[in-house]
């Protein structure tokens, strides 16, 4: 379903209150969050949200005339059930204006408890396709779907066009090449996964170690990567470490960029894109405040003169000094990522 | 408990030739295996065989006594992908495998089907609301385990079949990227189908030369083969219906019958092991099955459930 050009909603993160405040202070149109346990995809230690500063995250956020999303967006097992439940009732509770979320029973139980409750589709739900959209539609009345990141633009384009319902998009931050809720790659490392843990190659994992060959990095003693004096070290995500394949020694499943698909916003925006996430809930406020005003002006510039619209020299600047490696890409937008 | 499980063959994962598949199917057909899956899961450039060969393949196989399933694409984002997905669902002969809810919306109330396991099914609420679509049986994830399955097979729907991954290469994730491609220095569009060179995957090794995946398309799997054969006693007592083994190039026809073995008491659960340790490419592991990474191998005796 294709939206109005003039209302491409900017949804940013917020890992922590101060978070959520310069989000919506440098002109986030909506904000997403998670309860601070296993029920959201960023699981992490000191992070998320409790029922006192959801609260008040919610009240300052709506004062403004902005949106909050609630993430409750992992897979819940049997054992842990009833936890999942608490979230969503608490969301509801709280006045959240939305739920972005993956599991299918979780939508049932959402869709029959809080029937009023808009329900966002999780990227880690992964649906590519019209038909998998529909799925979700039909039977839990979604109202919105966040795309994979492996999608290309002409991809893209063609489901909006046929998505029974608006579309999100990524537009910057940390940049997953699985598709997202189809990768365990850290559950066979680890045990943990996005999917039943909320993190991806975790924290508690990791291992960083001085040897004569360098400094290693180990996810449960697998070695991710090795590095020489005058290499940046990089955070052991898994797929992002550097192996051996016909015996050469490469980045053989993702080189570690982020995305950055600033350039491309008049094109998201001219095929009815409904909003552009941008990704990172567990980066600093500052972080957030700085990504926040940069994509707030290109939306704006883009809204007011797409065809005149070129990312500003000082925009890419902002971005690139925050951005993972340094380095930013159009990931599967531009097809010869793919 | 309820009689013996019935043991499964998943689809192939890798690209192999023609000739190659026809001739391993002809074997199969004679193994002692009741399921068998066909057809392309990972990537739909992979066309030695198209949809009438592969129903031809399923009549013969049907014909030896096997119940056929067609297995379907896992990753769809092409307009000719999901064309080609609806052709599957009303072939009208044989039940699907979804293995992305695009195909579990098609056969909705229209035909019952099976959830591979890359549909994520967590737990009690997601299969009651497949099962009243129509989904008749569903593939555990690969990476849950025993204690989950567990409480799922309490709490199922009645009626419902419950199939285990028991033995290969486990598939871990996917990406619209392909790998293969990409260590071979060619693009996904002009990849020269060079996946065919690997019956079973291309081995990705840590740098200090520890086998870690396999690489196969736009799928990774793991390079340690799951094998769940010293857990036939849980899985039994847990009342799985199905057994599911994933062919490798070589020995499927040996592990098939291994599994037959050990499950009629024909072999004991430590001769059966030891049979198929000679029998995989790099290793063996449990974890999953047990709670823990994947990777693991946990001693079969020591990690027995009470």
């Amino acid at each position: 379903m294709a939206t109005s050009a003039s209302h491409m909603e900017l949804v940013c993160p917020a890992g922590n209150l101060p978070s959520l405040k310069a989000a919506v202070d440098a002109g986030a149109d909506a904000v997403y969050m998670g309860f601070r346990n296993d029920t959201n995809a960023r699981h992490f230690a000191g992070l998320n949200f409790d029922d006192t500063t959801a609260r008040a995250g919610i009240a300052y956020a709506r004062q403004r005339g902005r949106r909050v999303f609630v993430a409750i967006n992992t897979y819940p097992q049997p054992a842990g059930w009833s936890r999942w439940q608490a979230a969503v009732d608490a969301a509801a509770e709280l006045g959240a204006d939305a739920l972005i979320v993956a599991d299918i029973g979780i939508m049932d139980y959402a869709a029959r408890r809080w029937p009023e409750l808009r329900l966002h589709l999780s990227v880690q739900a992964s649906a590519t396709n019209p038909e998998a959209i529909r799925f979700y539609h039909e039977n839990f009345s979604i109202q919105r779907v966040v795309l994979p990141r492996v999608l290309s633009l002409k991809q893209v384009q063609q489901l909006v066009v046929e998505s029974p319902v608006p579309i999100e998009v990524f537009g910057f931050g940390s940049l997953c090449v699985m598709v997202e809720g189809r990768c365990f790659l850290s559950s066979y490392a680890t045990g943990q996964s996005p999917n039943t843990f909320g993190a991806c190659s975790p924290a508690s994992a990791v291992r960083w170690q001085e040897t004569p060959r360098g400094l290693e990095s180990r996810l449960n003693n697998v070695l991710i990567d090795r590095y020489t004096p005058d290499e940046p070290a990089a955070y052991p995500t898994l797929c992002k470490g550097r192996f051996r394949v016909n015996d050469r020694t490469s980045y053989a499943i993702e080189e570690p960029t982020s995305l950055n698909t600033l350039a491309l916003l008049p094109e998201l925006q001219a095929m009815g894109v409904a909003a552009i996430k941008i990704e990172g809930r567990q980066r600093s406020p500052a972080y957030i405040k700085q990504v926040t005003a940069v994509w707030r002006a290109a939306l704006d510039m883009c809204r007011q003169a797409s065809h005149n619209y070129r990312p500003r020299a000082d925009w890419l600047e902002a971005l690139q000094a925050v951005s993972e490696g340094s380095q930013t890409t159009f990931g599967a937008y531009h097809r010869p990522w793919q | 408990m309820t009689g013996l499980p019935r043991l499964s063959l998943g689809p192939v994962l890798y690209y192999w030739p023609r000739e190659i598949l026809l001739g391993f199917y002809e074997r199969i057909a004679q193994s002692p295996v009741d399921i068998v899956y066909l057809g392309e899961t990972v990537c739909s450039k992979r066309r030695a065989l198209r949809g009438d060969d592969w129903l031809k393949l399923g009549e013969m196989l049907e014909s030896c006594g096997k119940e056929v399933v067609l297995s379907s694409l896992t990753l769809l984002e092409s307009a000719s992908e999901l064309g080609a997905l609806k052709r599957l669902c009303d072939n009208g002969r044989f039940m699907i495998e979804a293995n992305d809810m695009a195909a579990a919306q098609l056969l909705s109330g229209q035909h019952p089907f099976v959830c591979g396991p890359a549909v994520n099914l967590y737990n009690a609420g997601s299969l009651q609301v497949l099962a009243r679509l129509g989904m008749k049986r569903w593939v555990l994830s690969v990476e849950l385990s025993s204690t989950t399955l567990e409480s799922l097979q309490q709490q199922r729907p009645a009626g419902l079949e419950s199939e285990v991954f028991v033995f290969g290469r486990i598939p871990l994730a996917y990406s619209a990227r392909c790998f293969t491609a990409r260590a071979a220095n060619l693009a996904k569009d002009d990849c020269g189908l060079c996946c065919i060179d690997h019956p079973d995957g291309l081995l990705l090794e840590t740098r200090d030369q520890e086998p870690f995946l396999v690489l196969n398309g736009i799928q990774t799997q793991s390079a340690k083969t799951c094998n769940l054969v010293g857990a036939l006693d849980d899985l039994r007592r847990l009342d799985v219906d199905i057994l599911r083994i994933s062919p490798q190039s070589d020995h499927t026809e040996t592990v098939i019958q291994t599994f037959h073995d050990a499950l009629h008491g024909q072999c004991s659960a430590e001769d059966a092991e030891l049979r198929l340790q000679a029998l995989v490419p790099t290793g063996s592991c449990n974890g999953y099955w047990h709670g823990g990474a994947g990777m693991d191998n946990r001693d079969p005796q020591a990690g027995r459930l009470d």
